[in-house]
């Protein structure tokens, strides 16, 4: 273990909302990104991450407006995704208050794009996201948008590069784990993160705390990217009725359910549960 | 309200610089002017990025002299390359000459170990604990670091560090494996830096902000 590991709390945006589906499927509508945001913040998340998760299927960027707002009250780092496809991209989501960016589509794309974004703006400030999906054959492949696109591209060829390029970290998505509350796919968290020299963020299927001792000692995960586990839990203790606007599915929202393998957490029951497995946290 | 004048010289998320000092309740000022820097109660150092690229950028804003009168005259808050930049010298990537204002130099990390001797991540990127230094300055009353606790999480990013020639300046250490390196000095009572982004380290970070401002 480098240091001390970062329960990072993410959120996947669609329009002005907060969603969460499964597979990155199915997105239903939990919220404002901005109250989970700061209900994480005041909980302790040592980082945010927010994921415009369909910017990149329409091309566009509509993170700005939130960016802005979470940073004016929000002091921890926030890496923003979705749709960055350019070195002036990356310029208008960091001036809004970003501390970092994360690409996918547009490095799988372009690979030198990593070695130019990060001499351009240091290699700590460029994450890449990699989306797995875990084949028939055992073997990983790279996908893009959300997991809806093939790339052809071997997932440990492709981390061991990034590195190579200059990427300061790589979230690692699971996606046939995602969502599911199954637990993370520990081997291939493990694998990655011994084959390159920079932070690899585990993300996707945490369903219990347990989940999150397990990628962190079998692992050797350098940080959690944590979403329904947290969302849920957030939600129990949402008790306003805010006006959500037209875009996706709220009745689920409206519901107040929570999704039947997901045992909510609080990020401090969480960093409670990783300091009994002798896991330092930041407090 | 206090007037803290934020000093832009085009590296940096100066935004998150700007809120938390508002949310600390200064009137903060981004600014490229050394005439407002000159006017301001405050000055906050900011940035991140290469030490030669922000030293040419100051001299040609006519910043240098500026900031030398600041950091001596008035409270004065140095983050990260902001710190590094009122060291004598740097010698990243090359010897370049800084803003002198504290005796000493910048030096790059000397390959961290972890306990069990592997060699850790260069950039340090993440939370860590800001320690009192067994030689330099044993109490944070009087500076912005009091009432936040003994060992206070702050995060960081970088891969360089200050070496000050003195140790009475060391208000702060932090241990990245087994380096120990001054991550908080203060000088002459008004002036202090920090290695680590208090506007990036939660509410004691915040804190870090008011009791500066309460100084002022």
């Amino acid at each position: 273990m480098a240091h001390y590991p970062r329960i990072i709390a993410r959120l996947d945006i669609k329009g002005p909302n907060l969603v969460k589906g499964i597979h990155l499927e199915g997105l239903r509508v939990l919220g404002k990104p901005e109250k989970f945001a700061k209900y994480y913040y005041e909980e302790g998340a040592d980082e945010l991450i927010y994921m415009d998760v369909v910017a990149s299927l329409y091309g566009r960027n509509s993170l700005t407006e939130i960016i802005e707002k979470t940073s004016r009250e929000i002091f921890i780092p926030l890496c923003v995704g979705g749709g960055l496809r350019t070195l002036e991209d990356i310029r208008s989501v960091l001036n809004a208050g970003a501390d970092k960016v994360s690409m996918n589509t547009a490095v799988i794309n372009d690979p030198d794009f990593i070695s130019r974004a990060s001499n351009k703006f240091g290699s700590s400030t460029i994450v890449v996201s990699i989306e797995a999906i875990k084949k028939s054959d055992g073997t990983y492949e790279a996908y893009t948008e959300n997991g809806r696109e093939k790339t052809g591209v071997d997932v440990f060829d492709w981390a061991k590069k990034v590195a190579e390029l200059g990427a300061g970290e790589i979230v690692l998505t699971a996606i046939h784990q995602e969502g599911t509350g199954n637990g993370f796919d520990v081997d291939l968290v493990k694998r990655i993160a011994e084959s390159v020299p920079i932070p690899v963020i585990a993300s996707g299927g945490a369903g219990k705390v347990e989940d999150v001792n397990e990628v962190m000692t079998e692992g050797a995960a350098d940080a959690v990217a944590l979403a329904s586990l947290l969302h849920y839990e957030c939600i129990q203790n949402e008790q306003e009725d805010d006006d959500y606007s037209d875009e996706g599915n709220v009745e689920y929202l409206r519901s107040r359910r929570t999704f039947a393998s997901i045992r909510p957490a609080r990020i401090q029951d969480i960093k409670q549960s990783l300091r009994e497995v002798s896991i330092d946290c930041r407090v | 309200m206090k007037h803290v004048a934020i000093v832009d010289y085009g590296m940096g998320n100066l935004f998150s610089v700007k809120h938390a000092a508002v949310a600390a309740g200064m009137r903060a000022e981004v600014t490229t002017d050394a005439d407002v820097v000159t006017n301001a109660d405050a000055v906050i150092l900011p940035g991140v990025g290469a030490y030669r690229d922000a030293m040419d950028t100051l001299r040609e804003q006519g910043m240098v002299d500026v900031l030398k009168k600041a950091a001596n005259e008035k409270s004065f808050m140095g983050i990260c390359l902001g710190m590094q930049l009122l060291m004598t010298e740097s010698l990243e990537f090359g010897r370049h000459e800084g803003l002198g204002v504290i005796p000493g130099s910048v030096v790059k990390f000397n390959e961290p170990k972890n306990e069990s001797g592997r060699t850790l991540k260069i950039p340090q990127v993440g939370w860590n604990t800001a320690l009192k230094p067994m030689n330099g300055m044993n109490s944070w009353e009087g500076t912005p670091l009091e009432g936040i606790g003994d060992s206070p999480f702050m995060y960081f990013v970088h891969s360089f560090h200050v070496a000050p020639d003195s140790p009475e300046s060391v208000l702060a250490v932090t241990r990245y494996g087994e380096v120990e390196f001054p991550s908080a000095l203060c000088y002459n009572d008004s002036l202090f830096a920090f290695q680590f982004h208090p506007e990036r380290s939660g509410p004691k970070g915040i804190a870090i902000y008011k009791t500066f401002s309460n100084f002022i």
